[in-house]
């Protein structure tokens, strides 16, 4: 076991667990901080997706001892209504079935318009293709992020 | 089960007074049956739902400051029930959709029925008890107001929840909530005329929407409480394997471990409902304080592994009990296509047969012969299988994603060996479901667990876990035949299928029904590999390799392949062969027209696409879609669908719409990918890296929905779409490569050629 203070959605945070731990199980079971999503272990399916520093990452392969400084962003840090641009464009297009997925599509997604807010079709497909959604959104997905990209503050 | 008792007429409805002012209404929406919980899950399977209830409850509360909260009998795995349910009771109440809070009820099938998530049943199910008590609802409302206002109950009107009398008195259900509990309950109601409507068929955002891209804890895998342990389980590696030792020695010091042990899912005299599966009998329990703890000590466990050997099985349902040999085979995939290819040569039992199909084929002038296969698929939901428990002496709590609750509980209670009306089932959020929610096994291991742990447990499975101990879409093959007399008429058809375990045959669907002499026959296999419901069961299969062969024919005919089939439904219409068709012959026509006309079919700004077209009739409603494709960097790929639906009334139409567009990206995925293969028992596939699935940059850039306006009662819409895609799919491909494709998954076979 080791003490790591974490920087999460703007808060530090300590925890007290094995170096080894990827950080989607200290977020789970440690911080009580569920909107981050076990999918499938190996980074196969992005339903675990969170910011580090800004850039979309998988938790789920990620030890707490390589986060270092790095600052965590969760779901849950993006607002707490709904508010953030990309939220809403979700909820514009209603997109869920399950939703399982969808917190792992909406860091993707926010992280793709933070680096490239005007993206094309296919800069959408190749930031997108490492989300599975197993109910087939994926064309609203698309539309959410449009939508988005033209909310001036999408960032 | 809890005590069902039979209810008069008088019971349909009751009303009462909330603490603190207001009106409750419950309701029990089918008086008079007598049929257990498990009696009416049979009754579901044979689509037949409507008329079998015993009971069903529902609840409508208004409080006083105007707030109309509606609770949802039936688990949502993403079909959006937890909008489209409430909707109804919302249009007959006639209230603000504004003003409604929507909730999941407690599991409870004397109140609520069956509470079944599937068969694309939940539409049907309550498209009149939530009617119904919407209206009775709005009716208290309005004597309560008349009895207020002094006047009469005919001189009411209401309105987006406001009553008005026309004197120019107003007032907000609220403020009438406490008096209509009061009230009695109307005997008879009266319910809007379709052209009325004003919620249903307007398009409601999800209720749960803004729970879910807040990442609030909704699902099964979120639940939590104090002092909860988590568990997971090591299951045999093949089927057909089973625990002969393990040492745990290691793994029981590691940080964090609480307990491992071994444990049995059924007692051996266990007798096995309609819905329980057993697909390993003793698997070994790692239990501790975190997930990641619990994940390392298993790979530290040190386990002897053996052949089952074959198996006996007590199964008690329709019809008696009755006991089988699961067979011990360890399966591979090469052998299961040669066995299945055995197994169609044989004599196999007869499903239906009109006129004289052997005169037809001798006399053909022309036979068409095609053979379709497909493997077994994994539901793959994206939250994996998981469950609570927290199992006490006298007590048990379970909560977690389960599409059919009311059938595990009778298990539940004898595993547990407590009464049911002791067990509470939480039901939450699923993160999908495709019907391998349906069966519960992973809920009873989480018991078991917590009873041994004397513990709060939470049971989950890894990826790995849930995709190696499935409860699969069966392995299937089917031929075909057609024959053609000399002027290429349809003179008969013949199809025989069979599978591993099950035959995929709908014997009395189309084209039964359309050619005078008609023969379907079945044969089946028994395996070791469990198999269930996914999304449109046999359907599945069948549309695939019907919709695809029809193409065939058609082409052999020299008819374009809607023409065809239209021309064919017409003679089903008109002059029908044999009894029992399925099918409404109307509403397929309807259904075909519609996509012949939105998708611009033969028309000249289309001639160049490469188009495939299927359409087919399950859980009584009718879709069809055309599939534009283009090779894209050497691969196939749909870039454009037409989607046509006969669902009867759309409740929620963008909702629908949504559940279309994605089954038509399922389609594409499992017909394109889907597929789980075996080695001596073990499956090949893991997880996502060996187990393709559509992604992204797979899915068509559009696709276009249509539905078919009538004031049909609901028919069903989470299956029908799904698969139709398949045949279509296969129809474009042979456009687009030249080549018909029999064998699914699509891109292996293309892949090979």
């Amino acid at each position: 076991m080791a003490k790591y203070s974490l920087k999460i959605n703007g808060k530090t945070q300590q925890v007290d667990v094995d170096p080894s731990t990827p950080i989607l199980w200290v977020l789970r079971d440690h911080l009580n901080m569920p909107g981050t999503k076990f999918g499938c272990g190996m980074a196969q399916c992005g339903a675990c997706t969170i910011h580090l520093d800004g850039n979309a990452t998988r938790s789920c392969v990620l030890p707490v001892s390589a986060i270092g400084k790095s600052a965590i962003t969760t779901i849950e840090g993006l607002s707490e209504n709904g508010t953030h641009p990309v939220q809403k464009a979700w909820l514009e297009h209603d997109v869920a079935q399950c939703g399982y997925c969808q917190s792992g599509q909406i860091m993707s997604a926010t992280a793709l318009l933070k680096s490239n807010p005007k993206p094309t079709d296919e800069d959408i497909d190749n930031a997108m293709s490492g989300n599975i959604c197993r109910c087939g959104t994926y064309l609203r997905i698309k539309e959410a992020i449009k939508t988005a990209a033209n909310t001036s503050n999408a960032k | 089960m809890k005590n069902i008792k039979s209810q008069s007429r008088r019971d349909f409805l009751r009303s009462s007074a909330l603490a603190g002012g207001g009106l409750m209404l419950s309701f029990n929406l089918f008086a008079g049956g007598q049929r257990s919980a498990a009696k009416t899950a049979e009754k579901i399977t044979a689509l037949n739902l409507a008329e079998t209830w015993s009971e069903l409850a529902a609840y409508i509360k208004i409080t006083p400051d105007n707030i109309i909260k509606i609770l949802v009998p039936n688990p949502e795995f993403g079909q959006n029930v937890m909008t489209s349910l409430p909707m109804m009771v919302a249009e007959e109440l006639d209230c603000d959709w504004k003003n409604v809070v929507v909730e999941m009820s407690t599991h409870d099938n004397v109140k609520y029925g069956p509470q079944f998530t599937g068969g694309s049943n939940s539409m049907r199910m309550y498209w009149k008890p939530l009617r119904n008590a919407g209206a009775a609802a709005r009716q208290m409302l309005i004597e309560a107001a008349a009895q207020t206002w002094g006047v009469s109950a005919s001189e009411i009107s209401t309105k987006a929840g406001v009553l008005s009398h026309s004197s120019g008195k107003t007032a907000k259900y609220g403020e009438m909530a406490a008096k209509a509990a009061t009230i009695a309950v109307p005997k008879d109601v009266k319910l809007k005329a379709p052209k009325d409507f004003s919620i249903i068929r307007n398009s409601k955002k999800n209720s749960e929407g803004t729970k879910v891209v807040t990442g609030k804890p909704l699902f099964g895998i979120d639940y939590r409480v104090d002092g909860m342990l988590i568990a997971m389980i090591q299951h045999p590696p093949a089927f057909g394997m089973k625990l002969k030792s393990f040492d745990a020695t290691a793994a029981k010091k590691m940080a964090g471990i609480k307990d491992i042990f071994s444990f049995k899912l059924y007692d051996d005299s266990f007798e096995q409902g309609g819905f329980d599966t057993r697909t390993h009998n003793e698997m070994i329990a790692i239990v501790g304080n975190s997930t990641w703890e619990v994940m390392n000590a298993r790979k530290n466990l040190n386990i002897q592994w053996e052949a089952a050997g074959d198996v006996k099985e007590t199964m008690s349902g329709r019809g008696g009990k009755i006991e089988k040999i699961v067979p011990g085979r360890l399966e591979t995939t090469a052998n299961q296509l040669e066995l299945m290819a055995e197994f169609a040569k044989k004599p196999s039992k007869e499903l239906r047969k009109d006129g004289d199909p052997q005169t037809a084929f001798k006399n053909a002038a022309q036979i068409i012969e095609r053979t379709y296969n497909a493997p077994f698929l994994a539901h793959n939901t994206m939250e994996p299988m998981n469950f609570f428990a927290h199992v006490q002496e006298d007590k048990a709590l379970v909560a977690g994603p389960q599409q059919a609750p009311g059938w595990s509980e009778p298990t539940l209670s004898k595993i547990l060996n407590l009464p049911a009306d002791k067990i509470e089932i939480q039901m939450t959020r699923m993160g999908g479901g495709f019907g391998r929610r349906a069966y519960a096994q992973y809920m009873y291991e989480a018991a078991r667990i917590s009873q041994k742990m004397k513990a709060p447990v939470k049971l989950i499975y890894t990826r790995e876990d849930d995709m190696t101990y499935g409860i699969y879409r069966p392995m299937y093959t089917a031929t075909y035949r057609a024959a053609l007399d000399a002027n290429k008429n349809l003179i008969g058809f013949h199809v025989t299928g069979g599978g591993i375990p099950e035959n995929p045959i709908h014997a009395n669907r189309f084209p039964a029904g359309a050619v005078d002499n008609y023969l379907a026959d079945g044969w089946e296999i028994p395996s070791n590999i469990t198999i269930g419901a996914f999304r449109a069961p046999r359907s599945n299969f069948n549309a695939a390799a019907e919709q695809s062969f029809l193409d065939e024919v058609a082409e052999a005919m020299g008819k374009d392949p809607i023409q065809m089939r239209l021309d064919l439904l017409k003679r089903a219409k008109e002059n029908p062969v044999g009894k029992n068709n399925d099918y409404d012959a109307s509403r397929y026509i309807g259904v075909l027209e519609l996509l012949k006309e939105k998708s611009g079919w033969g028309k000249p700004e289309n001639a160049g696409k490469k188009r495939g077209v299927a359409a087919y009739f399950c859980h009584a409603s009718y879709a069809g879609h055309v599939v534009d494709m283009v090779m894209r960097d050497g691969q196939p790929y749909v870039e454009k669908v037409t989607s046509a639906v006969d669902c009867g009334v759309v409740i929620n139409p963008d909702a629908a719409r949504n559940m279309v567009q994605g089954a038509v990206v399922d389609g594409i995925g499992q017909s394109f990918y889907g597929e789980l293969t075996h080695t001596d028992g073990v499956p090949d596939q893991n997880n996502f890296h060996n187990y393709r699935m559509i992604r992204h940059n797979e899915a068509p850039k559009r696709i276009d929905v249509h539905f078919v306006e009538n004031d049909i009662d609901p028919t069903g819409l989470g299956e029908p779409p799904f698969p139709p895609v398949f045949g279509a799919v296969a129809n474009a491909l042979f456009k687009t490569t030249g080549k018909r494709y029999y064998n699914q998954p699509f891109m292996s076979e293309q892949s090979k050629s």
